[in-house]
């Protein structure tokens, strides 16, 4: 079943398109990834379907609201967490529990549920009292989420939700999610963060206010079928790129960390010659391999082209 | 509204934990009462002057001495020239001159008129009036004693006259002003208080997250100006009651009055506040919009020092808009003049309709701005 449906969605500001007739859906309990530079049309999009912003055309609809005609209506049945992490630094954990509680009309013996299930998600019990400024970063997200998700919503729209927190707090937090997806909520996240992505079902890769591509980490990954990747270690990552560039059987190089991933135009080619290449312009080669292409190949080669590609769409 | 009272609840509970923003609205208020309370004065008092007494007989020191005696003017020099007397005055060292010519006395003697000259530094030409009066009912007192003590008859003016000024009988100027420093100070406080609170939210993001959930526009706002709106209450009562304890402010009418024009004057300038929010992205520039829309009209255009009936009327119009003027004529109404509501109703209910339209202009614009 699909909780979020959207069809040529448009936003435009003034002459300036953020958004251009985008289309996908979501499935219940699944998690899907939006992915993109910044501007690129992300958040733009996430506004439009918690009902903040207004279409300019198009369509979408979440748990069946149509939002251009009830954002009121949505915004009661999503939760939204934002890349500020929106707690109020003064109050306590609890205070802040209490309060968003009230905003969504909670009381009584519903609330006292809702608020043990938040406090032991966020593990949190025993630092109720503590002000929401003295936590660190991995707390504050967690208890962030749960005031998102006090009211039980049935989707999750989740704003870059691990800015500037610990790989170990990621992590719980990435586990946090995928049990929400178990129970039947449905997760939109968007993120910069290609490794995280992996968590998720489905991503989508916008550029340009366009929709790129659109699949599993696994069909994105097809992009690359037929044209392998190659890791190289040399002395100079700088001068390597330089020279594999000038190869004829080279598409295109991108730095890696300290290395250099190639992008081969055929599985055909011998890898053995861009070694040799390599070395005959005074390069030493430490290490040359062929890869598995990464979430980030698979973005850098969306944005290069810039089209979606023909196999990617579910 | 329970979502109001979550939102106020909250509200208050971030301004508790915040002792220096507590304490900034509680006591700034008052502090600035005391500093222009005591430094805004339009008594004259302590004229310097400057006497050049060429005269030198029994008339003219009676004179000086009148002049000295009065409680307005201090003498500072005795000069011998009106090259002394200019540098005195170029230097400020004296604000006015007695010269008084050789021969005064003998004149007013043998019964014909003498005459002196009063020189009075016109800078400040305010001042100067106040000062040019002193000194002609000085002068025109010494001359109605000197017929009687050469004629040897009792000077009985042919029409007399006994003023009374009600309500201020000393003329404390303090009485005047100290009312609109109330509301000056109220109204700046509460207006960027306010202000600066909604724009706060904006700029940490919370705003945001309140956006997303089901509570509307309006129960935000309100719920947001409850306690501010309490705070200023209690400011206000406290400037009222340092006021009278420092500056003998009268309370000549009913308290319950009071407290009703001051709410309507208060919700009327919070309102404000909110509206100020709406048009700020940044607490800077909420900040000085909310001083600027505050500051300037409730300074020129309330009657506070400048009075209403001596602007031109196009600018007469404009004071129309501005809630401090209303404030200002019920205040001083019920604590100098003891009136009571029927008088002054009118300023009530312009009052009261500032504040409602000014609440539905920012529920509007937020409205607009949620959407």
């Amino acid at each position: 079943m699909d909780t979020i449906v959207v069809s040529n969605l448009t936003r435009r500001f003034g002459p300036f398109v953020a958004v251009d007739r985008v289309s996908f859906a979501v499935h219940q309990g699944e998690i899907f990834g939006f992915l993109g530079s910044n501007g690129a049309g992300k958040s733009t999009t996430i506004r439009m379907l918690c009902g903040l912003l207004k279409p300019t055309s198009g369509t979408a609809s979440v748990d069946g609201i149509d939002v251009g005609r009830d954002p009121e209506a949505v915004k009661r049945r999503i939760g939204y967490m934002s890349q500020k992490f929106s707690l109020y630094e003064l109050l306590t954990v609890d205070q802040n529990i209490r309060f968003f509680a009230g905003l969504y009309g909670l009381s009584g013996e519903q609330f006292q549920k809702q608020r043990t299930f938040v406090l032991d998600m966020a593990g949190l019990r025993g630092r109720e009292t503590s002000l929401a400024r003295d936590l660190a970063g991995g707390w504050r997200q967690r208890l962030a989420l749960g005031c998102a998700i006090l009211h039980r919503p049935s989707i999750l729209f989740l704003d870059e939700p691990t800015g500037g927190v610990d790989p170990v707090s990621r992590r719980q937090f990435w586990a946090l999610i995928e049990n929400l997806a178990h129970s039947g909520v449905t997760v939109l996240v968007t993120t910069h963060y290609l490794d995280e992505a992996e968590h998720c079902h489905r991503i989508a890769i916008m550029h340009g206010g366009k929709l790129a591509a659109i699949g599993t980490s696994q069909e994105l990954k097809r992009l690359f079928a037929e044209r392998p990747i190659v890791e190289i270690q040399a002395s100079s990552p700088v001068e390597a790129m330089r020279a594999l560039e000038s190869l004829p059987d080279v598409e295109k190089t991108s730095i890696f960390g300290t290395a250099v991933h190639a992008v081969l135009k055929s599985s055909g080619v011998d890898v053995d010659s861009i070694r040799n290449e390599l070395e005959r312009v005074g390069l030493e080669v430490h290490s040359l391999e062929a890869v598995l292409p990464s979430l980030e190949d698979v973005f850098l080669d969306v944005v290069e082209r810039g089209e979606t590609p023909a196999n990617a769409r579910i | 509204m329970r979502k109001t009272w979550a939102v106020g609840l909250k509200e208050l509970r971030q301004i508790a934990r915040d002792r220096r923003t507590l304490l900034i609205l509680l006591f700034i208020p008052a502090f600035f009462l005391l500093l222009f309370g005591y430094a805004l004065n339009f008594d004259i008092r302590h004229v310097r002057l400057a006497v050049e007494d060429n005269d030198r007989t029994v008339e003219s020191r009676r004179l000086i001495s009148a002049f000295t005696n009065s409680g307005y003017f201090d003498l500072v020099a005795l000069p011998r020239s009106g090259a002394e007397i200019e540098r005195l005055m170029d230097l400020n060292e004296i604000r006015a001159a007695l010269v008084i010519p050789e021969g005064m006395g003998r004149d007013v003697r043998t019964g014909w008129s003498g005459s002196v000259q009063v020189l009075i530094n016109g800078d400040n030409a305010n001042t100067a009036t106040t000062v040019m009066g002193y000194s002609l009912t000085i002068i025109r007192n010494v001359s109605t004693e000197l017929v009687a003590t050469v004629t040897q008859r009792p000077v009985v003016p042919m029409i007399s006259v006994v003023p009374r000024v009600w309500y201020n009988p000393e003329l404390r100027s303090a009485l005047f002003l100290v009312p609109g420093l109330i509301a000056y100070i109220a109204m700046i406080t509460a207006v960027v208080s306010t202000a600066l609170s909604v724009v706060r939210e904006k700029e940490r993001g919370t705003m945001e997250q309140v956006r997303m959930s089901p509570v509307g526009a309006l129960p935000f706002i309100v719920g947001k100006s409850l306690p501010y709106f309490v705070i200023s209450l209690i400011s206000a009562l406290i400037v009222v009651f340092a006021s009278m304890a420092l500056f003998g402010l009268p309370m000549r009418g009913s308290w319950l009055t009071l407290l009703l024009a001051i709410s309507l004057f208060l919700v009327g300038a919070l309102g404000l506040g909110l509206l100020v929010s709406t048009l700020a992205d940044s607490q800077q520039v909420a900040f000085q919009v909310a001083l600027l829309l505050s500051f300037l009209p409730t300074l020129m255009l309330s009657g506070f020092i400048f009075p209403i009936a001596s602007m031109p009327s196009a600018v007469q119009a404009v004071t129309r808009v501005v809630p401090a003027r209303y404030f200002l004529t019920a205040l001083r109404g019920i604590v100098l003049k003891g009136s009571s509501i029927d008088v002054f109703w009118r300023d009530l209910t312009a009052l009261a309709i500032f504040a409602v339209a000014v609440l539905m202009l920012a529920s509007v614009r937020l409205r607009r701005e949620w959407q």
